[in-house]
């Protein structure tokens, strides 16, 4: 950066440009957290002795750490929803790779209308999305199992006890992989040609341009997605809670969110609720560090 | 090579990339497509005729929609306009503003608040919905417009995107010779920053549109009151109760298909002004 002149060091402009961001950072991110953590360290304690006792609000230290942490039912909604990222979040990725470099591939037709038909459903709300596959799922409006009773086979599963984890990753899949395409084919776009005709005229085939050239060069676009599809999986809540009343097999507590909004509104312990918050909030920023630590910081590389 | 086998491989180099792209639309749209045939069938169609075939309770359906709750519906689709787009407007000229700032002044605190947005950006906002809750309630304004807008105000990522952009258009160089000029720093944000911020802008915007009008969890933990419920939450209530009563599920499968359609509408007239290219050019760092 070259140096600024001495007059607008002094100015308050960039003072008061930044202050209504700073302002309601402060308000509605900084101090929500600063008093989730302060709730988080109190708790109903009873006091007194007997009958006589009261229930008083009282500072309890690490407890509701301790209780969440020790809890197993926290710890299985973490389970979960690993199985249902492990499904989600490669295949999204996978698929929007796939559909942006047979975009930007010269040979494929139907360009134009593969790219809005693939991007639509980024502007489906998740519980909306969730409805649409909900009713896809259920056997009685399924077409996919009118079909398959048709033949003689049955109805599918969908929200069964097997078929849960992969029927709400797919409705994930299916919000995600046009929003992803699009990032990683615009990355596509800004590679120059030239590099192509390099290895073209090195005798390199279109399946080794792509694997050797192309992905190597959008890898900070895939790093950038992947981060994205992982904050995404951690703050899953409302496709389980819109599929929850179409089957039994969504308990009250199926994924960590969940389980948090269970105890601060169903129980109304929010101390618990906010040491569960703190944590999950923690959890997702100490993973997106070491993503991108792993990775080399190649996608917020260029930071100052 | 023959003339012949590299027409062969030509054909095939068309082919398969093109049917790969088809499937990829076909399954993007047939949800889409479901929706709309099962809005038009009455309630005993829904459960009982090929999903694919168009039934014949389009207008009967529309009726049950508009008329639920004394007209609950509409309220919910304009009350996530206004969520969404003064939502957005004002957080995408508040990321504008510190994202201009940032890239453009030496001021101090400006690493600090740089990493305050990072961590702002990977740590998104629904982690904190319960925490927010906490402060809209000392607050006491849980429960009214408010506690959605206020927190949809505040977006790291659009702020991170703002600086992009600002770094990648405005040049030091326009700005330095207004200042020689006499222009003031406010002036010389209002009529060379912001306006070679536009572009950008208008994919912050879009970006933050869509975030808000999609959001559940916020507004379902902030809100009680039926009739200032944005629509995703409306829906998810009309379904929820709908486990007793198949009408209520024909009520939300039409209400999910009226409110998907000026949504793609949009998505399709707006698609060029995406410059999502500034957004995975700027992150190459």
């Amino acid at each position: 950066m070259t140096a600024l002149p001495r007059a607008e060091r002094r100015s308050g402009a960039p003072y008061l440009f930044v202050a209504p961001a700073v302002l309601l950072f402060v308000a509605f991110l900084a101090v929500p957290i600063g008093y989730a953590i302060y709730l988080s360290a109190r708790g109903l304690r009873l006091t007194g002795k007997g009958i006589f006792g009261t229930r008083e609000e009282v500072f309890v230290g690490l407890d509701n750490y301790v209780k969440t942490l020790t809890d197993p039912g926290f710890f299985a909604g973490f389970g979960r929803l690993a199985i249902y990222g492990l499904i989600s979040v490669p295949l999204t990725l996978g698929l929007a790779l796939l559909f942006a470099l047979l975009l930007d591939h010269a040979g494929s037709r139907a360009k134009r209308f593969s790219r809005t038909a693939i991007f639509i459903p980024y502007a489906v709300p998740g519980v909306t999305a969730s409805l649409l596959w909900g009713f896809m799922y259920l056997p009685s409006t399924s077409p996919f199992s009118y079909l398959t009773r048709e033949l003689g086979l049955g109805e599918i599963a969908f929200l069964g006890a097997g078929g849960i984890y992969p029927s709400l990753a797919n409705i994930a899949v299916w919000g995600g992989v046009g929003f992803n395409m699009i990032i990683i084919f615009t990355s596509l776009r800004g590679i120059p040609s030239e590099l192509y005709d390099a290895a073209r005229i090195d005798g390199a085939s279109e399946w080794q341009i792509a694997w050797r050239v192309k992905i190597p060069l959008v890898a900070p676009a895939l790093v950038l997605t992947g981060l994205f599809a992982l904050i995404g999986t951690l703050q899953v809540y409302g496709e389980p809670t819109t599929v929850k009343p179409m089957t039994p097999e969504i308990s009250g507590d199926w994924v960590p969110l969940m389980h948090i909004y269970r105890d601060a509104f169903v129980r109304d312990d929010l101390a618990l609720a906010s040491a569960a918050s703190v944590l999950l909030a923690v959890g997702t920023l100490v993973v997106s560090v070491v993503l991108l630590k792993v990775t080399q910081k190649r996608a917020f590389g260029g930071m100052q | 090579m023959s003339a012949a086998n590299s027409v062969l491989t030509h054909r095939r180099a068309q082919i398969l990339p093109t049917i790969v792209l088809l499937l990829g639309s076909i399954y993007c749209l047939v949800p889409v497509a479901w929706v709309l045939v099962a809005s038009t069938k009455s309630r005993g169609e829904l459960f009982s005729t090929f999903t694919f075939a168009p039934g014949t309770g389009l207008l009967d359906n529309l009726r049950d929609l508009f008329t639920y709750g004394n007209g609950l519906y509409l309220r919910w689709t304009a009350n996530s306009a206004l969520y969404a787009i003064a939502g957005a407007a004002a957080s995408t000229l508040i990321s504008a503003l510190a994202g201009y700032a940032m890239a453009k002044y030496e001021f101090r605190g400006r690493s600090l608040l740089f990493y305050a947005i990072l961590a702002g950006v990977l740590v998104p906002g629904m982690t904190l919905a319960i925490p927010q809750y906490l402060i809209m309630s000392e607050l006491d304004l849980v429960g009214g417009y408010w506690s959605v807008l206020l927190p949809s105000l505040i977006s790291p990522f659009g702020i991170y995107l703002a600086r992009v952009y600002a770094m990648a258009s405005v040049p030091d160089s326009t700005m330095e010779a207004a200042r020689i000029d006499g222009a003031s720093e406010y002036r010389i944000f209002g009529s060379i920053g912001l306006p070679m911020m536009v572009p950008g802008m208008v994919t912050i915007f879009l970006l933050q549109f869509v975030g808000i009008w999609n959001n559940f969890l916020l507004p379902y933990i902030m809100l009680s009151d039926e009739s200032k419920f944005p629509i995703t939450v409306g829906l998810f209530t009309v379904l929820s109760k709908g486990s007793g009563q198949p009408t209520l599920y024909g009520i939300a499968i039409v209400g999910a298909a009226v409110s998907v359609i000026p949504l793609i509408i949009l998505m399709l007239t707006l698609q060029r002004f995406w410059r999502l290219d500034l957004l995975s050019g700027g992150l190459k760092g």
